[in-house]
């Protein structure tokens, strides 16, 4: 077989593999080798994006690492499906500790690495990634995530944002979008579902840290994601990555339509995907094919309020306006060449 | 090696000479002194193998020592009261995942009102969180105790607290027999953790258990701290072999073979104790029959051990620096349960809350009466009943009559008073 | 390591959960039937063979693309193409060029020598063929390689028929024909050519056919009533292109009118100016009406062929014609508005197309002619048995592609009626729509453009005007193929399954799923690029 430079090919790289790639431009989750980090069995609800990003996620760290990983997991959804007694998941060392304090423990586990190593220089070294809902991260382990940014230790953080706490009922987080209905937010009143002008994007927050590496993705760029992780694990101290994964079940989403939806708020420049080093910006995942914010919206029952009975044009428009700014601010239409 | 130093200053060396690996700290009163010891050595390269990390809170505190011992490291933090229960969800999470974490607590009343000094109430409030809770009567066993602490944690997998009176054994410059590195080492084996999270033997730490298992989990956890009642005594009486003094155990008694009346305590109070139990066996000062029973384990509570040491007394009275509001003592309760059926008259005294001294004279006067038999049940020994009365009163007449400590404080005549 | 009762667990011990029972819908693996395999007439498995080619195995893709076709380089250059007419990448951007990477195997083949694999056993049956059109080549080609004994009789000089006869070789060069011709006689094939057969019961009773397959094409240019001089030189199409091949050429003068819309008058009018004459093309409709495809009239006209749309002619005498204009009525039609023209004219060629030579039919019982052409069943056979048409002398579109097609089909039905049989096509798989793909997954990649002979040489000489693809570009055109309907091995249902249940089964062997495991929530399903994948109701 002959394989062809990834430009003029069938699918690019936006398929997760192809026959047709060289093996180095395969992504990790195409090989047959793959580690699975996160097993069969897991009991996630149909489609569930966050069993899907974890996996994608823990699979390129371990790549990234040689298989020199160890895992620290907030409570939430992902710690719930994988690790109900007496079976687990994961094939990678882990821990699950608390909801809140995930990036401490991480904290915890690279400074006795950090010792272990230096007694023992010619072991494998072994790296830390912390996981954990929204909630647990923008939320309620905001602390220990500030913490362990502005002391710069080696972890990366990955927070799995599906924009609510899930496992509790899908309840309001502060990732949660603006006029979403969830079980806190509901859609009744002058303005239904969560209100605009709250909630926070914890990536800004986090490149405000200046951190070496911080960055985006979505369950719906494989790729992008895997070299994301990539280059976190080459660089040292804290690092962050905030990923989109879609809940079919808090959304109100068919259980086929995980990826899709990643795809559209990448789409319409709802979600920015973009990395940042110490503070800047470096890049950002251009939109392909630009879509109004309907697009996105109108598949989730959560946003079913915004289309019936009475259509909220001004709210669209409002959410357009985010859209907009978004793809302005990061640059989303060029590829963050602003 | 005999030195005068600050108990802070003592218990940073001892820790250190356990050799660390993971330290995280985060200030409060009255245990700073401690970290910040320890922080220098680390820094000037004194203490050596050892991260230490300044945390954000005593939240992350806890969560570092439980990431850092469950990756294989030695772990050690230091805290008090209001720090103590800003970790509370860690404390019990670090035992729950049996994680051989020594903590120094230097105990300190909790707020509101907030006030930073000694009473129990901190470590006490933890008393259930599975935990292992030693209490220091003094600094020189407050250094002997984190050595033994270490081992004794590291042998069980279960965490450590090792209790000292904040102010009262942390800041006071006492002398203490500092013993050298090679007798640790020789006491403290290097750490061998019984579950590790290693890329080369991959398993997950902390799962959910459902009802089909909790309460086996939690069968579990209650028989490790019976076991410790078993290694306690042994590993005092080891410690006590190779460094040559009596440090640590369950209980410590004290001219209890002939006492009717026995006074049972924790911590720094038991010096003051003695003292008074001394002067009253004076034959000039009646020659009264009574003892002294100091309680050094107070988790695992050592209910035989109590009750063996209660054995040929009449009555006995705690005497605790902690209340259990709305009931009455905490250790008091234990205790009673301790000497079920020995059909022994119990006196619970609440006393020294907030720092409120602990007097010679106010202690006699008190055993006197137990000794009399006119003791009440519960005594709050030197409360200002008439502060207390006028705000009672008040409330009487008024539902709301505004904040208590105000109120005291304006009937007492403070004008201001001052916040740490 | 001793671990904690329940709170510390074997990794990836959730393997005994079984989230299969979890399912409602299963997804299941299928191949559909890309829709440039529906529209292809010769039924060309083509992504097939395009999956093929985009690995470089040109030579494999050569053996598939055979399997249907006996003539891709032929096919490469006449063809036209309507699979490409229904590619679902039309959509995304342009059609794939099929036809190109065809014409490029096609190519690959005759210059590697690769021949046909060796036919089945042989049956012991004796077919003729009738003419050695596309349609005849095709039967051959496909009953020898089912075992039977075939022979083609010809009457012309050459094999080829239309294709050589008509068919002019600035667009097929000869050599092509020969080369393809000759690898179907090194099949085995008997041909015998400037063999007319005159009487087809006669010619199988002599020697013994078991069955015959005519396919004479239609070689009689029509004529039109057009009132004329006797000095007027008026011939027909067929005649001049069929004129191109012998020794002598057609002598028409400089100033030469062609009558008519069609690719036929196209290619008179192109031959002659490539003789040095100067044509122009009459024709009474306009050109989005002409039955000549644009891109034929666009060629015509970049070499500099005129044409007088909306034009009749009235009159023909020597030296000139009269022409009337006309104008499109309401329903389109041309109406005539008696406005003349005079055109200066030393011949006129008619080009209206062309009626079949049924003349070796005469007397045969049960054969049904309509519409001058023979009529036959859905297995290709006319009314007498054993006697199997097609081509341009069945009801057809006539094409090259389309007789091809039915050379096909008739062997077919004539192998398995030699064994007293029916042949049953294998049911056809459901289309793969461009609403059954995820068309994001595939890059923005435009068509690759062949490229043309200078306009010079094309106006002077009979070079083949279109050129080929290079092997490079000739991969990247096949890597445009979305594999509608038909996994090629993206790995996207492996990597996207929340819960590993897909298993990847290795190169060339694609992929199998873990019901076990699998939760049937559909994502593999809605992100297959390429519709390979589906949901069906569980049973229970
Ligand atoms: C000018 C022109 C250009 C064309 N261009 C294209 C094109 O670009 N693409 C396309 O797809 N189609 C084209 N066509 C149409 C296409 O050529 C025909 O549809 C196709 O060749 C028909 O194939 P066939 O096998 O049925 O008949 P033919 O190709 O006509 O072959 C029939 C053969 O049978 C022979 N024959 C006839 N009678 C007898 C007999 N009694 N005994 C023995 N042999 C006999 C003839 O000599 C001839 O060789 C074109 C047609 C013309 C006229
Ligand atoms: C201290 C504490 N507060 C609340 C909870 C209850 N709780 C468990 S999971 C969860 C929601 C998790 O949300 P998120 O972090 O976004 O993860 P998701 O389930 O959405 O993946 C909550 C509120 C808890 N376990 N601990
Ligand atoms: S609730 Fe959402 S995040 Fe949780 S398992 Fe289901 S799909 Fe996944
Ligand atoms: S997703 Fe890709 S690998 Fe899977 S069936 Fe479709 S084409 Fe084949
Ligand atoms: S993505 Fe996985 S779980 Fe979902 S239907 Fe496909 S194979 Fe089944
Ligand atoms: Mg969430």
């Amino acid at each position: 077989m002959s394989y062809q430079p990834i430009k003029f090919y069938q699918t690019g790289t936006f398929t997760v593999g192809n026959r047709l790639l060289a093996p180095e431009e395969r992504s990790v989750q195409a090989s047959a080798k793959r580690f699975n980090s996160i097993n069969s069995g897991h009991r996630a609800c149909q489609g569930c994006g966050e069993a899907l990003g974890a996996r994608y996620a823990i699979d390129a760290a371990m790549e990234a690492t040689h298989g020199q990983l160890v895992c620290a997991n907030a409570t939430g959804c992902l710690e719930v499906f994988s690790t109900p007694y007496p079976e687990t998941s994961w094939q990678v060392p882990w821990i699950h500790s608390l909801f809140g304090n995930t990036a401490a423990v991480a904290t915890g586990i690279a400074a006795a690495l950090k010792v272990k190593q230096k007694k023992a220089p010619h072991g494998q070294e072994i790296r830390v990634v912390a996981q954990g809902g929204d909630g647990g991260t923008t939320d309620i382990g905001f602390g220990c995530l500030s913490g362990m940014f502005e002391r710069n230790d080696d972890v990366l953080y990955i927070c799995y944002d599906n924009g609510g706490y899930m496992n509790t009922g899908i309840q309001r987080s502060s990732a949660t979008p603006p006029a979403a209905r969830t079980a806190t937010t509901p859609a009744v009143g002058v303005e239904p579902g969560n209100v605009f002008g709250q909630g926070k994007f914890v990536p800004a927050i986090a490149m405000a840290h200046e951190i070496p590496y911080v960055a985006t993705a979505t369950v719906a760029d494989l790729r992008d994601l895997e070299a994301k992780v990539r280059r976190a694990m080459e660089i040292r101290g804290a690092r962050y990555l905030h990923i989109l994964v879609p809940c079919p079940l808090g959304w109100g989403t068919a259980s086929h339509d995980t990826i899709r939806m990643a795809r559209l708020a990448k789409e319409t420049g709802l979600f920015p995907v973009f990395s940042a080093e110490h503070g800047e910006q470096k890049s950002a995942l251009a939109i392909r094919r630009q879509l109004p914010v309907e697009e996105y919206l109108k598949p989730q029952k959560r946003y079913a309020h915004l289309f019936a009975p009475t259509p909220r044009v001004e709210v669209l428009a409002q959410l357009q306006a985010l859209a907009d700014r978004n793809i302005k601010r990061y640059g989303l239409l060029d590829g963050g060449k602003q | 090696m005999l030195k005068q130093i600050e108990g802070s200053r003592a218990v940073a060396e001892a820790v250190a000479l356990c050799r660390p690996e993971v330290i995280c700290a985060y200030p409060i009163s009255p245990q700073t002194h401690i970290v910040e010891g320890l922080g220098e050595m680390v820094k000037s390269g004194e203490l050596q193998g050892c991260e230490f990390i300044n945390v954000e809170s005593e939240f992350a505190a806890m969560s570092v020592a439980i990431g850092s011992s469950a990756a294989g490291a030695r772990s050690y933090t230091a805290t008090a009261s209001q720090g103590l229960l800003f970790m509370a969800e860690a404390v019990f999470n670090a035992a729950g995942l049996g994680l051989p974490i020594v903590m120094t607590v230097a105990n300190r009343a909790i707020g509101a009102p907030i006030n930073i000094w000694n009473d129990h109430s901190d470590s006490l409030s933890m008393r259930d969180c599975g935990w292992l809770q030693l209490f220091a009567e003094t600094n020189q066993e407050a250094l002997d105790l984190h050595i033994q602490a270490f081992r004794l944690a590291e042998e069980l997998s279960l965490p450590v607290m090792v209790c000292m009176d904040g102010f009262i054994l942390t800041h006071a410059v006492e002398r203490v027999d500092m013993p050298t590195q090679a007798q640790v080492d020789t006491y403290l084996p290097p750490y061998e953790p019984r579950q590790v999270l290693d890329p080369n033997e991959p398993v997950s730490i902390g799962a959910m258990v459902g009802p089909e298992a909790f309460m086996e989990v939690r069968y579990l956890a209650h028989a490790k701290q019976l076991q410790a009642l078993e290694r306690i005594p042994q590993l005092a009486a080891e410690f006590g072999q190779q460094f040559g003094r009596d440090s640590g155990g369950l209980i410590r008694t004290y001219r209890c073979d002939d006492a009717e009346t026995v006074v049972i305590a924790m911590g720094s109070v038991l010096g003051t104790i003695k003292d008074t139990v001394d002067a009253l066996r004076q034959p000039e000062n009646g020659g009264l029959k009574i003892g002294v029973l100091g309680i050094v384990s107070f988790r695992p509570f050592p209910h035989e051990a109590i009750a063996a040491a209660l054995k040929r007394c009449k009555r006995f009275v705690v005497l605790e620096k902690s209340l259990a509001v709305g009931s009455g003592g905490i250790v008091a309760t234990d205790v009673r349960m301790a000497v079920t059926g020995m059909g022994l008259q119990g006196h619970t005294v609440i006393a020294g809350l907030g720092g409120r001294a602990i007097t010679v004279k106010s202690l006699a006067a008190l055993f006197e009466k137990a000794c009399a038999g006119q003791l009440e049940l519960t005594t709050f020994l030197d409360l200002d009943w008439k502060a207390v009365n006028k705000q009672l009163e008040r409330e009487k007449a008024v539902r709301r009559s505004g904040p208590i400590a105000e109120n005291l404080l304006r009937d007492a005549g403070v004008v201001a008073a001052r916040n740490y | 390591m001793d671990k904690p009762f329940a709170i510390t667990l074997d990794p990836g011990s959730s393997l005994a959960n079984r989230t299969g029972s979890w399912r409602t819908f299963r997804p299941v693996y299928l191949d559909r039937l890309p829709p440039c395999n529906a529209a292809c007439p010769a039924g060309e498995n083509i992504q097939g063979w395009l999956y093929h080619a985009e690995s470089g195995n040109y030579e494999q893709a050569w053996r598939a693309l055979v399997d249907n076709n006996p003539l891709p380089a032929i096919m490469g250059r006449v063809c036209y193409h309507p699979c490409e007419g229904a590619c679902n990448r039309q959509q995304v951007d342009e059609a794939v060029g099929i036809n190109s990477i065809e014409r490029f195997l096609g190519d690959e083949a005759i210059r590697r020598g690769w021949q046909f694999s060796k036919p089945a056993a042989p049956s012991g049956k004796k077919v003729l063929v009738v003419g050695a059109g596309p349609s005849g080549l095709s039967a051959a080609y496909h009953l020898a390689r089912l075992g039977h004994a075939v022979t083609i009789r010809e009457a012309g000089p050459y094999a080829g028929g239309m294709m050589r006869f008509g068919i002019p070789k600035y667009r097929l060069p000869r050599e092509v024909i020969e080369a393809e011709v000759q690898r179907i006689v090194n099949l085995g094939v008997t041909l015998t050519l400037n063999c007319k057969v005159a009487n087809i019961e006669q010619a199988m009773k002599e020697e013994g056919f078991d069955a015959a397959f005519l396919a004479v094409g239609a070689h009689i240019g029509k004529r039109a009533y057009i009132p004329a001089g006797t000095a007027a030189k008026m011939v027909d199409a067929i005649s001049v292109l069929r004129s191109m091949e012998g020794e002598e050429k057609p002598q028409l003068g400089r100033r030469v009118v062609v009558y008519g819309g069609g690719n036929t008058a196209i290619d008179v009018a192109r031959t002659v100016k490539r003789m040095g004459a100067e044509p122009v093309i009459v024709y009474r409709r306009t050109r989005d009406k002409a039955p000549a495809h644009d891109f034929e009239i666009e060629e015509a006209l970049q070499e500099g062929v005129m044409v007088k749309w909306l034009s009749t002619i009235k009159h023909a005498d020597a030296g000139e014609i009269m022409i009337e204009k006309m104008a499109l009525d309401a329903q389109g039609f041309p109406q005539p508005t008696g406005e003349f023209e005079t055109l200066a004219a030393d011949s006129v060629v008619l080009a209206l197309g062309q009626d079949v030579d049924l003349g070796l039919l005469d007397g045969v019982p049960g054969l049904e002619v309509k519409d001058g052409v023979v009529q036959v069943g859905p297995n290709m056979m006319t009314g007498h048995p054993g006697l199997f048409a097609g081509g341009d002398m069945v009801p057809s579109e006539r094409t090259v592609t389309v007789a091809v097609g039915h050379g096909k089909k008739a062997a077919r039905h004539i192998d398995a009626w030699l064994r007293g049989e029916t042949y049953a096509p294998p049911p056809k798989h459901e289309l793969a729509g461009f609403e059954k793909l995820n068309p994001w997954y595939y890059s923005e990649a435009p068509h690759v453009v062949r490229p043309m002979l200078d306009i010079l040489r094309r106006q002077s000489s009979f070079e083949e005007v279109v050129q080929g693809l290079d092997e490079s570009n000739a991969q990247f055109e096949a890597r445009r193929c979305l594999s509608c309907g038909n996994c090629f091995e993206c790995d996207n249902c492996y990597g996207v399954c929340p819960d590993n249940a897909v298993i990847k089964l290795g190169p060339g062997k694609r992929f199998e799923f873990n019901y076990d495991y699998c939760k049937g929530c559909g994502v593999c399903a809605a992100e297959c690029p390429c519709g390979a994948i589906k949901m069906v109701p569980e049973e229970n």
